[in-house]
């Protein structure tokens, strides 16, 4: 059996576990609910309102307001759900996972297309740079 | 007798769903991917499977936070196919098998697989996508479809070494289906990807080898595999690579590799395809 948590020893991963499930709960049903386009119509016409409608703490409405996709996965974000408001704002996954490393669009594209980022010093957080 | 025939490992990247959707599929980035299905598409034509078990995860589309099995089985007729917050794929819906889908869970749970119900629900692209790489652009998908979803975005998801189990109790209840149909079992998601955080695009090329190595010739060693491996040597996302642990075993003992396709990149992932015939 592995170390509990021995996980959080990856640099720059958030694993969606019991701590970020705890929090983040409110924040990914708000990302759900727009998969129903009459909530992406009404999120777009108010976003501070509609978001209103969910029990959000101030940094993680905050977080979404900014479209600050690296904050939303600190504040119990989770990305299978945090890429729908990417989706409704007609951005692409590659596009989010650029900002979330802060690398330009064509740094990043580049970087996949040369074979992606490298696991070597990558492992562990004490390795990478 | 109901019998196993094929089984198929098979990346669900969305974006290849939307490569073939708006027409870019011969585009020059998208070319050497699809290129690279063909034989796989030749190789499941040729197997005409009656019934595919469909072994995926869904991305918060039918199912959400507010429940989630670890494992849960399709029973329906008809999948409708979800809109995942920018309209539905447009591709066919998704037929069912519900005589071999209940036929599965009755005994899976009698087996010890505690297997989650679901009489509707829609399916996502988790689902789509694999069976648009291996059937094509069709009218109607060729076989009908038993969805099997596995909870991979919560953490904990069940162990390799649980889905390895769960496929060989799917291959005993399918031996024992009275009825003379043809079932492949696909294992989907993977390869090593990253989608989120600073170590966003990470794809670990030897992994990956030595995972679709392992997947024809040693998968009692890939089950040992822990998630943190997974995790810090596949990418975080790379841990879908359980399900494909699920489709192998299903397919009993010793298998014959029929076909292999490794791309990089696919979108933010490696994706990998491995065409398997069992040869007991």
């Amino acid at each position: 059996m592995a170390a509990p948590r021995d996980y959080e020893s990856i640099p720059g991963t958030y694993v969606y576990d019991a701590e970020r499930g705890r929090v983040g709960y409110h924040l990914n049903m708000f990302c759900m609910s727009l998969n129903d386009p009459k909530n992406r119509e009404a999120f777009k016409a108010d976003e501070s309102a509609y978001l209103d409608r969910f029990p959000l703490t101030p940094e993680q409405k905050e977080s979404v307001l900014k479209r600050d996709w690296l904050g939303m996965l600190k504040v119990g974000g989770n990305i299978y759900y945090t890429i729908k408001i990417a989706f409704c704002d007609g951005l692409t996954f590659q596009d989010v996972a650029g900002m979330m490393c802060s690398m330009p669009k064509e740094e990043y594209a580049k970087m996949m297309m040369a074979g992606g980022r490298s696991p070597e010093d990558n492992r562990y957080k004490e390795e990478a740079k | 007798m109901a019998r196993i025939v094929g089984g198929i490992a098979c990346s669900h990247v969305p974006a290849i769903g939307a490569a073939l959707d708006k027409g870019n599929a011969g585009n020059p980035y998208w070319k050497p991917y699809f290129d690279g299905t063909i034989p796989a598409r030749e190789w499941l034509a040729k197997i005409k499977p009656d019934v595919a078990i469909l072994i995926y995860n869904d991305h918060a589309n039918a199912l959400s936070l507010q429940m989630i099995p670890t494992f849960l089985m399709g029973t329906a007729e008809l999948f409708p196919v979800a809109d995942e917050g920018f309209g539905p794929r447009p591709v066919p819906p998704v037929y069912g098998h519900p005589k071999l889908a209940w036929h599965l869970i009755e005994n899976l749970i009698l087996d010890e697989f505690d297997m989650t119900i679901a009489n509707e629900m829609p399916v996502d692209h988790g689902l789509t996508v694999p069976l648009s790489v291996t059937c094509g652009q069709v009218d109607r998908w060729p076989f009908k479809v038993i969805p099997l979803c596995v909870n991979v975005i919560q953490y904990p998801p069940p162990t390799g070494v649980r889905c390895f189990k769960l496929g060989q109790a799917i291959r005993r209840a399918v031996q024992e289906f009275p009825e003379d149909l043809r079932v492949v079992v696909y294992g989907t998601g993977g390869m090593s990807h990253q989608l989120q955080g600073e170590r966003a695009g990470l794809v670990n090329q030897d992994f990956d080898a030595m995972f679709l190595d392992g997947m024809v010739n040693d998968p009692q060693k890939l089950t040992k595999l822990t998630h943190t491996e997974y995790m810090r040597e596949s990418g975080s996302e790379g841990i879908e690579m359980v399900m494909w642990l699920a489709m192998r075993g299903a397919l009993g003992g010793n298998v014959r590799e029929a076909y292999r396709f490794y791309r990089v990149p696919t979108s933010n992932t490696a994706s990998g395809l491995l065409c398997l015939e069992p040869t007991e």
